[in-house]
């Protein structure tokens, strides 16, 4: 149950977005996860409305997207999504690809509520 | 007045034509748009997008990075060594000096006991043990807490044995230069396709308790086929610390490694390995 220390990174990250543009609140929070990047989606997303209630994203929507694993082939200049989870270029079956996504866990987008009396 | 937002242009300071919404985006989706301003308007409690593309676990990738130059500043190697529980990590680790003449010492990882520390310290290894709690990795702080406490020679190689799962190590770098994955002929060939994560990680998979082949139906072929789809360049050495066999081979592997990164540097001029050196004083400032 690492989803749950991510969490924590991720939300720690969120508060320090927000308080850098002076918000209020966060009420929406746009990640991008990666097939590959080693987190269950569904395990993130109870650890994000456990952890939520204290802080600024309490009111928070995760929106979570889902990054299927991207290919670039060296071999046949093949570019696009691999065939499940297999690094092997799906034309050409060549093992001489580079994975340009699919692996990450990114941050994409922040919705800040300012502040009612002033920042 | 914007008929979007009910702002009035004049009090932001902007001409109609700068004041602007992306075609079909919601209200607020433009990150960078004139609508920064509202977040500072007293008057206004308006929503505002901002665009950020930050890795999540940033804050432990730059740690990480913190930790490759404190090894990188003593030349020492540093080998991140997953796998699930009970695989032979620490007996492998136990047996490995009987083959490789480079100094090592290592970080253990469990959730409670000292007991994997112990049994190194037994054999005249340097071990720290690090216990996680209720954590199922260990992070790049952890790492950073314990590589302090390790006395190591310049030029040896350092161990991160990380608490025994398949899962939760895979997603955090802990600031070793390379990941070996052991895999125990006891736990079966299918482990590989059912851990993708892990095993894409692998710089160097390790099949452990070979001499067990006989009694299993672990199938070699099935294993490197798997890691053939995930994790095509990876080598994979079969090994049993009870018969010997491979060891020599991995104690090779670590060595060509380790040469590959240090020698390279000690053989060109000062200034060429500047970019050790110079992280390496600026890290020993830091802490």
């Amino acid at each position: 149950m690492h989803e749950f220390s991510i969490v924590q990174a991720l939300i720690e990250s969120c508060e320090s977005h927000a308080q850098s543009q002076q918000a209020s609140a966060i009420s929406r929070v746009k990640i991008r996860l990666g097939a590959l990047s080693g987190v269950e989606p569904s395990l993130l997303a109870t650890a994000f409305d456990t952890f939520k209630l204290e802080g600024m994203c309490r009111e928070a929507v995760l929106e979570m997207e889902i990054e299927p694993l991207m290919l670039s082939c060296n071999e046949c200049g093949f570019e696009g999504e691999a065939n499940g989870l297999s690094v092997l270029c799906p034309c050409c079956h060549s093992p001489f690809t580079q994975v340009t996504g699919g692996e990450e866990m990114l941050l994409l987008q922040l919705e800040l509520n300012s502040c009612e009396h002033g920042a | 007045m914007c008929q979007d937002c009910g702002c009035s242009l004049p009090r932001f300071g902007m001409q109609a034509s700068q004041h602007t919404h992306a075609a079909k985006a919601p209200h607020g989706a433009l990150s960078t748009s004139s609508h920064e301003d509202l977040s500072t308007n007293p008057q206004l409690s308006d929503a505002k997008t901002l665009s950020v593309i930050h890795k999540i676990l940033d804050k432990n990738d730059v740690e990480a990075a913190h930790n490759r130059r404190h090894f990188e500043a003593s030349r020492i190697s540093a080998f991140n060594l997953m796998s699930s529980p009970g695989s032979g990590k620490t007996t492998l680790l136990e047996h490995l000096s009987e083959y490789t003449s480079i100094p090592y010492g290592v970080i253990e990882g469990d959730l409670e006991t000292s007991k994997d520390a112990d049994r190194l310290i037994a054999k005249g290894i340097d071990a720290i043990q690090i216990q996680t709690g209720s954590a199922c990795h260990l992070d790049a702080f952890m790492v950073h807490g314990a590589l302090h406490r390790l006395n190591q020679k310049e030029g040896s190689i350092a161990f991160v044995e990380n608490v025994g799962n398949l899962v939760c190590p895979a997603s955090y770098d802990v600031g070793t230069h390379r990941s070996v994955v052991l895999l125990s002929i006891p736990e079966g060939d299918d482990k590989i396709a059912k851990y993708p994560v892990m095993f894409r990680r692998a710089d160097l998979v390790l099949i452990t308790k070979c001499d067990l082949a006989p009694y299993f139906d672990f199938s070699v072929e099935d294993a490197k086929a798997a890691l053939m789809a995930l994790n095509p360049h990876s080598p994979v050495i079969e090994i049993s610390v009870k018969d010997g066999r491979g060891m020599q081979e991995f104690a090779n592997w670590l060595q060509a490694d380790h040469q590959a990164r240090f020698d390279a540097v000690k053989t060109a001029p000062l200034s060429a390995s500047s970019t050790y050196s110079a992280a390496s004083t600026h890290t020993a400032e830091e802490c």
